[in-house]
């Protein structure tokens, strides 16, 4: 009964005097980092399925470059893919949170296998958000019953960072709309059954970028939709990317997002719910790269001792884990705010912006545990430094991030009378 | 002395067999174990526990039967502190229906034997009425191989130990199992009720897939104590102490044949 009350003090956010922390939700005043039952179950299913099914293949896949296909397959058959999508469609609506769990340990395992499997979450998040009931029925319905992959496309070849600068044109004909244009470095570009497309529908340079783009949803099997060649990338080489050429692709109008002129605000939207999650890919790669420097440095010898033994070494691994824990928080944050319902830009940002780069100094850090063996294919943490380094480009660079949270915290600051 | 009888109609076409499964949760399998300094026993607070692999296997068996309805209904129970609930939470995750957890306090925890849970287990049998009970042949933390064995013995059930394969016999009236025995495999058939434990390649578990672990949480669970069943759980034994094993020994190469002969009459092995 206690944990029911208790239970009721943590959603309607109210704060309890007593300090809770021996109570089964461990809550003091009104915060608790502990995991409910089933969140630690999936945390569990996740942790199992990627010591089973990745780990033992992510070597091999990172040299082939081969699509994941039966791992994702076997995600999917588990109900480990897809976890936001509504319980009306058949899913299990899991929160942003939840979905941090899942990717982490994915990522531990494999952060391009990881991509492959979540990166349904970022096609999907403009439809879950702005699509109508049909849509959704549509094209997210398809993604449970059947292992299929979606992919968002927004990046051009002329533009990444500036959205506002993208090229392609979707003209009107009639109830149609004809899409002209070139996107490029589309994550499950070549294995996607449908993409959401952001193209210019407005010609006029002087509109302003919040009424000029619209979001389509464009099946892959529509003509003149033409993906390139797999492109052969430092890292995630497991991950599918590729340039996609759209050459006059007829949509009909009820494959528009939202309203014509909307697709910004969509194409945005997404990125509070996904940023998230693509931190806690970080996160993963933070948390294998500690793992295995600690395992090393425990065998491996030097003067005559493990060289954990050794204070620069041991520091090595001290500055992993204070940056994993960290990051780590930083994630939960950012996911928490979005499950509570509120715009978590400014968390989100911080949180893959620090995520990042953890992820990327420690695996460098990793490598250098490792010394000369680390530099080597042989052993697991080169390909953490190869696979890191994308976390600090892909859902806004390290460089944008920094520019959302500065104008977050100016915009805050300057709210305050002085 | 409890007995049972059932319809001897064919088994394909009743309804299917009541199952009862037995989970014990353990000390996982990759931990570590460590002596507590003491040496009273080993370490288990704050340590990762699970479902005995052994009990995984026989879960996964009654889910099967299930599904080729040779089963009706399968039952988890457990007997076991409060966290055992989380190891029958995993059994409905992969296809029992409900769980029994029957409570053991804390303090008589550790002096729990294979007596008192056959006891539990058999009393439960009285009201739950089981076809069949499986469970897993041994528990990796005692290794003890020995509550399969003497539930049988209470009931006065046919036993079928150390089980790698279970269906129907010929005439579809009785089980016939395969048995893992030292000289190769053994098959015998028995009627049921009857206990059967099950041995390592019995069957290769599943997942449970998340949809399902979501869903386990609806599943009935019903608590019970060993006073409410009627059972003693004074202990028979006493733990006078728990060692670590002996630290192995480096052993020594020899470069040829002779050497190595040499060195065992050094050893006094060889005359």
């Amino acid at each position: 009964m206690l944990n029911g009350i208790l239970k009721t003090v943590q959603l309607v956010g109210s704060a309890s005097r007593a300090r809770l922390c021996s109570a089964p939700t461990e809550l003091v005043g009104g915060i608790s980092f502990k995991l409910s039952e089933e969140q630690q179950s999936l945390q569990e299913l996740a942790r199992k399925f990627t010591a089973d099914e990745i780990v033992p293949v992510a070597a091999q896949y990172d040299v082939s470059g081969e699509y994941p296909w039966p791992v994702i397959r076997k995600a999917h058959s588990l109900g480990l893919m897809n976890l936001s999508l509504p319980k009306w469609l058949g899913g299990l609506e899991l929160g942003v949170f939840d979905g941090c769990l899942a990717t982490e340990e994915f990522s531990f395992g494999c952060s391009g296998i990881q991509t492959a499997i979540l990166g349904n979450g970022l096609g999907a998040s403009p439809l879950l958000m702005f699509g109508t009931k049909e849509q959704q029925k549509e094209y997210l319905g398809r993604l449970i019953e059947e292992p299929l992959m979606c992919a968002y496309a927004v990046t051009e070849p002329g533009a990444g960072s500036d959205v506002a600068g993208i090229k392609t044109t979707a003209v009107r004909k009639g109830d149609d709309w004809v899409i002209n244009g070139q996107k490029m470095w589309i994550t499950n570009g070549g294995v996607a059954n449908w993409y959401f497309v952001l193209a210019r529908s407005d010609p006029d340079p002087k509109t302003p970028a919040g009424k000029a783009f619209t979001g389509f949803i464009i099946n892959r099997d529509t003509p003149g939709v033409n993906p390139g060649r797999k492109e052969d990338n430092l890292g995630q080489r497991a991950s599918d990317t590729r340039g996609i050429t759209f050459e006059d692709v007829v949509v009909p109008a009820k494959n528009v997002l939202g309203t014509p002129g909307m697709g910004f605000k969509i194409a945005m939207g997404a990125f509070d719910k996904t940023r998230a999650p693509v931190g806690a890919g970080a996160v993963g790669i933070a948390k294998r790269a500690l793992h295995e420097a600690t395992q090393y440095a425990m065998q491996r010898k030097t003067m005559g001792v493990p060289i954990a033994q050794h204070q620069a070494v041991a520091f090595l691994l001290a500055d992993m884990a204070i940056g994993l824990e960290t990051a780590r928080l930083a994630v939960w944050r950012a996911a928490y705010e979005a499950d509570c319902g509120r715009r978590n830009t400014y968390y989100a940002s911080v949180a893959k912006a620090f995520a990042s780069d953890v992820a990327n100094k420690s695996a460098s850090d990793a490598v250098q545990v490792f010394g000369g063996n680390g530099y080597n294919k042989e052993y697991p943490v080169e390909k953490l430094m190869r696979d890191a380094k994308i976390f600090q480009i892909y859902e806004g660079t390290s460089q944008i991030q920094r520019l959302i949270i500065s104008r977050e915290l100016l915009a805050a600051a300057m709210s305050v009378k002085s | 002395k409890y007995i049972h009888i059932i319809n001897k109609a064919d088994m394909a076409a009743s309804k299917g067999l009541k199952i009862l499964v037995g989970c014990k949760r353990v000390i996982d399998y990759a931990v570590k174990v460590r002596v507590k300094p003491d040496r009273s026993g080993v370490v288990t607070e704050g340590v990762k526990h699970s479902m005995n692999p052994f009990d995984e296997i026989a879960v996964e068996e009654a889910v099967r039967m299930k599904e080729k309805k040779l089963a009706g209904e399968a039952v988890a129970i457990s007997v076991g502190p409060p966290q055992s609930q989380e190891t029958l939470r995993t059994a409905l995750a992969m296809g029992i229906d409900r769980a029994i957890h029957v409570e053991i306090p804390l303090a008589q925890l550790e002096k729990l034997q294979p007596i008192h849970v056959s006891k539990l287990l058999a009393k439960v049998c009285e009201s739950e009425k089981p076809d069949l009970v499986i469970l897993g042949k041994q528990a990796i933390d005692d290794d003890c191989n020995q509550t399969g064995q003497m539930l049988a013995a209470l009931l006065d059930w046919p036993q079928a130990t150390f089980a790698s394969k279970i269906e129907p016999s010929q005439d579809s009236k009785q089980l016939r199992v395969t048995r893992e025995v030292d000289g190769g495999l053994e098959t015998i058939d028995v009627s049921v009720p009857a206990v059967v434990t099950s041995d390592l390649r019995l069957n290769e578990p599943r997942y449970a897939t998340l949809p399902n672990i979501m869903k386990a949480k609806k599943k009935p669970l019903a608590k019970m104590s060993p006073d409410q069943l009627g059972v003693d759980l004074q202990p028979r034994q006493e733990v006078i102490s728990v060692e670590d094993p002996p630290v192995r020994k480096a052993g020594a190469k020899v470069e040829s044949v002779e050497d190595l002969v040499g060195k065992l009459r050094e050893k006094g092995l060889v005359k």
